[in-house]
């Protein structure tokens, strides 16, 4: 039986085989779906803040999109992925509130999107696709073994990136 | 003082943050009282401090349909403020307030999609509901709080609610949901969240003699 496993806000998971792993309503927040093609092992983020060098409180590591990403590709590698064969997909990032105030976290979508190409080119690791910005919210799931990442939104066809 | 953070507001402030937004959602229910021109009641808000990934979950799952009243806050006190309701709850409070010029199927509120004369009228809504409650914010402390023009969003809770979210993100791992019921003849679910920051916090805390 394959099964589906729920990463929350601010956190990452694993998993192999027939598994997915999915996260519902990105907002803000960016999921990052990294595999091994070979292995089928994959993971799946959610971060909710681009740096975790911007922030004094920034013990949460699955928070940020430059730790979050790096411990879980530690983990993927730690089970057996090869560094070198990972390639990433994302979505998300959106700007949930168009127009309100001028703050910084009105923008954080957008800069999350950022941070989390930046840190996947840092770790060498090829982004093939990305569903991101805009205003809608996404639920994603993603499957290591076939590499599909489906999308699912309000009022909008489900997605496979 | 420099010092205070999430833990302290926590712990120590608990309760008088809980009874500020006791009194917030207070004045909010009659604000929307007198804008329904029906009596209203409320049920004692449930103040509670969530982890990020429990929030979606406490207002019925992150992916149902609602809807999201966003604004700023400016003034003595800075951040943001956030309202919100289920997508059902929001066309009982537009036919209420459109008195029949408009008409929402309220059962099928989940699949109706609102134009643009109903998301001004549940703006408007928002902005009743959260100005009464910053203004007796206001009232208590006496700071200056300044809310800009709201903004509305409807989709999943869970990403609407990555936005406080990711603001409380910025330095702690919680957030903080005061939860009131809301009844006329129906029963409607409303929730704020009040996102100042650290400094607002103390000014908030100082100006009532608590720190």
């Amino acid at each position: 039986m394959s099964e589906i496993i729920k990463v929350g806000m601010a956190d990452w998971k694993t998993c192999k085989g027939e598994d997915g792993v999915i996260t519902v309503g990105l907002g803000s927040c960016v999921g990052i779906a990294i595999r091994d093609p070979r292995t089928g092992i994959g993971g799946l983020a959610h971060i909710m803040l681009p740096d975790s060098k911007e922030i004094q409180n920034n013990s949460n590591r699955p928070k940020f999109a430059d730790t979050g990403i790096e411990d879980m590709v530690n983990e993927l590698t730690r089970m057996g992925a090869s560094r070198f064969r990972l390639v990433a997909k994302i979505a998300g990032g959106a700007q949930m509130f168009a127009g309100v105030g001028k703050k910084d976290t009105i923008r954080v979508g957008e800069r999350n999107v950022a941070a989390s190409k930046k840190k996947l080119a840092e770790m060498r690791i090829p982004l093939l696709a990305q569903d991101t910005g805009d205003t809608y919210g996404r639920t994603v799931i993603f499957y290591p073994k076939s590499g599909d990442f489906h999308i699912r939104s309000i009022g909008k066809p489900e997605k496979i990136i | 003082m420099n010092d205070l953070n999430m833990e302290q507001l926590t712990g120590q402030y608990f309760d008088v943050l809980k009874e500020l937004g006791n009194i917030g959602a207070g004045n909010a229910t009659t604000a929307l009282a007198s804008l329904m021109g029906s009596k209203v009641d409320m049920s004692v808000p449930q103040v509670r401090l969530l982890e990020f990934s429990d929030v979606g979950e406490i207002v019925g799952g992150d992916e149902k349909v609602m809807v999201g009243i966003y604004l700023q806050v400016e003034g003595d006190v800075e951040g943001s403020m956030m309202f919100i309701m289920d997508k059902g709850a929001a066309a009982h409070v537009v036919n209420k307030l459109m008195a029949g010029m408009l008409v929402i199927d309220e059962a099928n509120a989940e699949e109706y999609e609102f134009g643009e004369m109903e998301c001004s009228a549940v703006k408007e809504v928002g902005n009743i509901i959260t100005g009464a409650y910053l203004n007796a914010l206001s009232g208590i402390t006496g700071l200056k709080i300044f809310p800009s023009v709201p903004q509305i969003g409807i989709d999943m809770a869970g990403a609407l609610l990555s936005v406080p979210a990711v603001e409380f993100g910025i330095f702690g791992d919680n957030i903080l949901l005061i939860q009131t019921k809301f009844s006329d003849d129906v029963e409607l679910d409303g929730y704020f969240i009040l996102i100042p920051d650290m400094t607002s916090y103390e000014k908030i805390l100082t100006s009532l003699g608590v720190i």
